[in-house]
């Protein structure tokens, strides 16, 4: 079933690459998909502790690799994420001008690569799966971007081929830290030689820190974040839904699944760094994503932004920050991913997403105002969304964190100035809102058509699935929170 | 039962049939004689199979004592046929370049098709030489054949200047490698490897000399596998030679240099001053290999600077005295820069060698481009590609020695290398067509290329044949 899951996509992209229709081959294939996954998550038993579903396929026995797939609490949150944003992706992808068949091809690689990178037990196809999107992601800035498409496509490739490749320098020594005799890419069998204390605190440093910078460079930790709002805002709507939403969460997903049970001590002994890093992206990213004079890349700095709340709950080192970060992971994707979609909707009917340009727009698109407006209250973190669940948790776990419990540690200031993110989000947003589609209607712009019903679909998919885990987050943290609990402290 | 040698004999009796009916047989069309010497190498190729590895001789006496049939020898083996059938299939593909560059006459064309049997000859014996003088020999078969090969259409002033300078540069090298043998004998008395190891263990011997000897023979084998700062002849080479043979030398004559350089360190690795030189000489080759690739807008110098930047990886194995890994990196690197050439001759014919000519291959033959996005996404190490893997085993052999310096260089050059890589895939993508209509690909090359496409993704999926075939 797992399997499947990976499978669809790729075959349907394959599939479109050979010529099938592209559009009815993809939608069908990421609905089917989508149904796969919730199948999965009703089949989903909370109180098992280990993978799920678990198929293996050996390929070199002799260095212990093995194409093995399953699924815990952490990981299905994940999956359900990918699928959700892959559908809503290719419906809102629409009739594409030159090689169309290409564009869905590579969205649905993006999306098998995410998956797959989400489902893999083997650290080895974790990697590689990943890095399946690259190219894909290339293309589609290249070829179907706007603006300074070509400087953009560049920049991430560059960044992100980096990134990786310190990645898996620290997968590598990750793997050679173990005893020969133990040495395997399976992620069970690593934690089972970190619980006997096999992996030195000499050797968790330096992997930890490999790990942040490569993770910390595909997520767009603060000073590795120049790539993501160039990128976002030259890639066509699809390809920034999917990076944003699905693939910059595979960093903080391997951060979650690596450091948390394997390098308790590296996470310990790096915190400091991690924090005052994360305070950069809160804050700093903050006050530039409020400078910005334009829509996508507004979105594109917002994405950066949050991804520091995400990492203040890893950094926190407590079940209620690491489930908070898993939740607010799932609800960011959501939320940036509608934001996007509906951006890359102006931008097909306007031309522009420069604020000045822009105004009134709610007068002639009413659907796509409340909607905008439902994403930007959501991703401000308003209550009754998923993202206010996963903030709260975050802010809760964070100041009473897992290291040094009851006492005065950089956590609490850095908790107080994050809080103070969430001004700041609510100074653009609303901003953003405001100058988009509110005020004096330009002459321009009478001719404006809304959302047609069609693509009403996709956004009420989205923010269904924010608002039902915004109401109901406990049905989420009761599978999320086994998947930490052997390795992290409770907050007592 | 076959034996080793056997094959060699096998290719050179096939060579000489072949320049016999191109001698005599003036009437026929000279690439029967191209199919005949594909289907001649097919079958030594499976006869290799059949070959069971010997451990190389241990008492080094005997008339076979230059010669080792073990595991790495027969596995290269099939990599020289395999590489020479492909250069094969892409010279018949490039006939109609050279026949032009012979106005009025059917010359040539046979000897073209017959010198690389020659030189296939040469890399296999090259493979399995362990004595100095065997493998000085079989490397100036190689070598002089290449001369040949180099040159052919010398009605062109730019492959005449390669000519040129191949053989200049060639000779000199040369001469190292003779110098080199000369010392290292006067020290030991010996020329074959064993019992030069043996000698070398002697505390008597004189080390210093040994060591001079040595690094003549590291100069001559640099100007093979194109190792800075050795490197220079390889941009002009490369680009004026005809392209079928560019892609013979780029994988056949660096795969050699490789394996020799393999088996001539195995002695001398007591010496710990050779490592710290192979250090420095793999920081300098990735450097400027990559480097210098950078600003390049010829396919074909590209992938000049392009093979010097994957010898510098492949050094970084050598260093850490990782055989396998070395070799696994060198079968991808076969498979990936066969199949650019393979791409690179049939587009070149229709419009030029330039990355802006292959503007717009995405529409105008989606297939070509295909195999070329493979071949370009492979050069540079995306996951689930040969290229990869062959990254994956050297960065891995690294780590394992904490090769600090060489992993930094390394990690730089490779987000170099997807700069230079995909600004071949952006031509073929993002750039529009100045031509538009389709380019004709023959079955031979179109099966020829698939078989390429597969094996690289395969290997990269799926390494462990590999690996096994690999196992002492």
């Amino acid at each position: 079933m797992v399997l499947f899951i990976i499978c669809c996509p790729i075959i349907a992209a394959i599939l479109v690459m050979i010529g099938a229709p592209a559009r009815k081959t993809a939608l069908p294939a990421s609905g089917l998909t989508l149904t796969a996954t919730l199948f999965l998550l009703a089949s989903f038993q909370p109180a098992q502790r280990e993978f799920q579903h678990v198929t293996s396929f050996s390929i070199s026995p002799e260095w212990h690799l093995s194409f093995t797939t399953g699924l815990d609490g952490l990981s299905l949150a994940m999956v359900l994420l990918a699928a959700i944003v892959t559908l809503a992706a290719v419906w809102f992808a629409g009739k594409i001008d030159k090689y169309e068949n290409a564009f869905y091809a590579c969205l649905l690689f993006i999306s098998g690569g995410a998956i797959g990178a989400f489902a893999s037990i083997d650290l080895f196809f974790f990697y590689a799966f990943h890095e399946l999107a690259l190219i894909p992601t290339f293309l589609l800035i290249g070829i179907w971007g706007s603006g300074n498409r070509v400087a953009a496509a560049w920049k991430i490739t560059i960044y992100l081929a980096i990134g990786s490749f310190i990645l898996l320098l620290g997968l590598i020594l990750l793997y050679q830290s173990v005893p020969v005799a133990s040495r395997t890419f399976d992620i069970r069998a690593l934690k089972a030689a970190a619980a006997l204390g096999q992996i030195s605190p000499d050797a968790q440093r330096h992997v930890y820190l490999l790990l942040l910078i490569g993770f910390g460079i595909l997520i767009s930790l603060f000073p590795f974040h120049t790539w993501a709002p160039e990128a976002y805002a030259s890639a066509p709507a699809p390809a920034a839904m999917l990076h944003a939403g699905i693939l910059k969460k595979f960093g903080l997903y391997g951060l979650l699944r690596l450091a948390i049970p394997l390098l308790p001590e590296g996470a310990r002994h790096w915190t400091n760094l991690l924090v005052v890093l994360l305070l950069g992206n809160i804050i700093y990213v903050g006050l530039v994503t409020i400078a910005q004079k334009r829509l996508d890349w507004m979105l594109g700095y917002s994405s950066v932004m949050h991804m520091g709340y995400i990492f203040l709950g890893i950094a926190s080192a407590s079940i209620l920050g690491a489930t908070g970060a898993v939740v607010l992971m799932f609800a960011h994707g959501l939320s940036i991913a509608l934001l996007f979609a509906l951006a890359g909707e102006l931008r097909k009917r306007t031309g522009t997403l420069v604020f000045d340009e822009l105004g009134g727009l709610a007068k002639m698109m009413p659907f796509a105002g409340l909607a905008f407006g439902l994403g930007a209250f959501a991703a401000i973190g308003l209550p009754g969304f998923a993202n206010f669940a996963g903030e709260i948790m975050i802010f809760f776990g964070a100041f009473k964190n897992g290291w040094e419990i009851g006492r005065f540690h950089i956590f609490q200031i850095a908790t107080v100035l994050a809080l103070w993110g969430v001004v700041i989000s609510t100074v653009y947003m609303l901003r953003a809102y405001r100058k988009t589609f509110m005020g004096a209607l330009n002459e321009r712009w009478k001719g404006l058509v809304d959302l047609q019903p069609w693509l009403r679909v996709p956004v009420a998919l989205l923010v269904g699935a924010l608002l039902c885990y915004g109401f109901f987050p406990q049905s989420f943290v009761r599978i999320i929170t086994p998947a930490f609990r052997p390795y992290l402290s409770a907050n007592k | 039962m076959i034996t080793a040698p056997l094959l060699e004999i096998a290719v050179l009796v096939l060579g000489m049939v072949i320049l016999m009916f191109e001698a005599f047989a003036t009437k026929i069309d000279k690439r029967v004689l191209a199919y005949a010497a594909i289907a001649g190498l097919a079958v030594v190729l499976v006869a290799t199979f059949f070959v069971a590895p010997t451990p190389p001789p241990n008492q080094a006496t005997g008339f076979w004592n230059f010669y080792t049939a073990d595991r790495l020898s027969i596995f290269f083996k099939q990599f020289a046929l395999l590489t020479t059938m492909s250069v094969l299939i892409m010279m018949i593909d490039y006939a109609p370049v050279v026949r032009s560059s012979f106005p009025g006459s059917h010359d040539g064309l046979g000897e073209f098709f017959a010198v690389p049997v020659f030189t296939c000859a040469g890399l296999m014996y090259l493979v399995s030489a362990i004595d100095f003088v065997f493998i000085f020999v079989s490397l100036e078969l190689v070598t002089i054949s290449f001369y040949v090969l180099v040159s052919f259409t010398r009605r062109n002033p730019l492959t005449l200047e390669a000519g040129v300078k191949y053989l200049v540069l060639s000779a000199l090298s040369t001469a190292f490698l003779v110098y080199g043998i000369a010392w290292i004998f006067g020290v030991t008395g010996q020329t074959n490897l064993q019992r030069i190891t043996e000698a070398l263990a002697n505390p008597n011997t004189d080390h210093g000399a040994a060591l001079f000897g040595m690094v003549s023979v590291l100069v001559a084998l640099g100007f093979k596998i194109a190792a800075v700062p050795f490197q220079i002849w390889v941009p002009d080479v490369y680009q004026g030679a005809p392209t079928p043979v560019t892609a013979y030398l780029s994988v056949g004559s660096k795969a050699a240099g490789f394996v020799v350089l393999l088996r001539v360190l195995q002695p001398f690795l007591m010496l710990p001053q050779i490592q710290r030189l192979l250090v420095l000489i793999a920081l300098l080759t990735l450097i400027y290999g990559n480097l210098a690739a950078l600003p390049q807008g010829n396919l074909k110098r590209l992938l000049a600077y392009s093979s010097i930047a994957h010898a510098g990886y492949l050094l970084i194995g050598v260093v850490c005295l990782d055989g396998r890994a070395v070799v696994f990196y060198l079968t991808a690197y076969l498979l990936m820069t066969l199949l650019s050439f393979a791409v690179l001759v049939i587009v070149s014919q229709q419009t030029g060698d330039r990355i802006s000519d292959f503007d717009g291959l995405g529409k105008r033959s989606p297939f070509l481009a295909f195999a070329m996005l493979i071949a370009m996404v492979s050069l540079a190490g995306v996951p689930f590609t040969a290229g990869f893997l062959g990254k994956f085993f050297i960065f891995y052999a690294a780590i394992a020695q904490r090769q600090i310096a060489l992993l930094v260089v390394g990690v730089i050059t490779v987000g170099c290398g997807f700069y230079y890589y995909l600004k071949v895939v952006r031509a073929m993508y993002w750039q529009s067509a100045t031509k538009i209509d389709k380019i004709p690909v023959s079955a031979l090359s179109r099966l020829a290329i698939s078989g390429l496409i597969i094996a690289t993704i395969w290997l990269g999926v799926y390494p462990q044949p590999i690996l096994d075939a690999l196992k002492r």
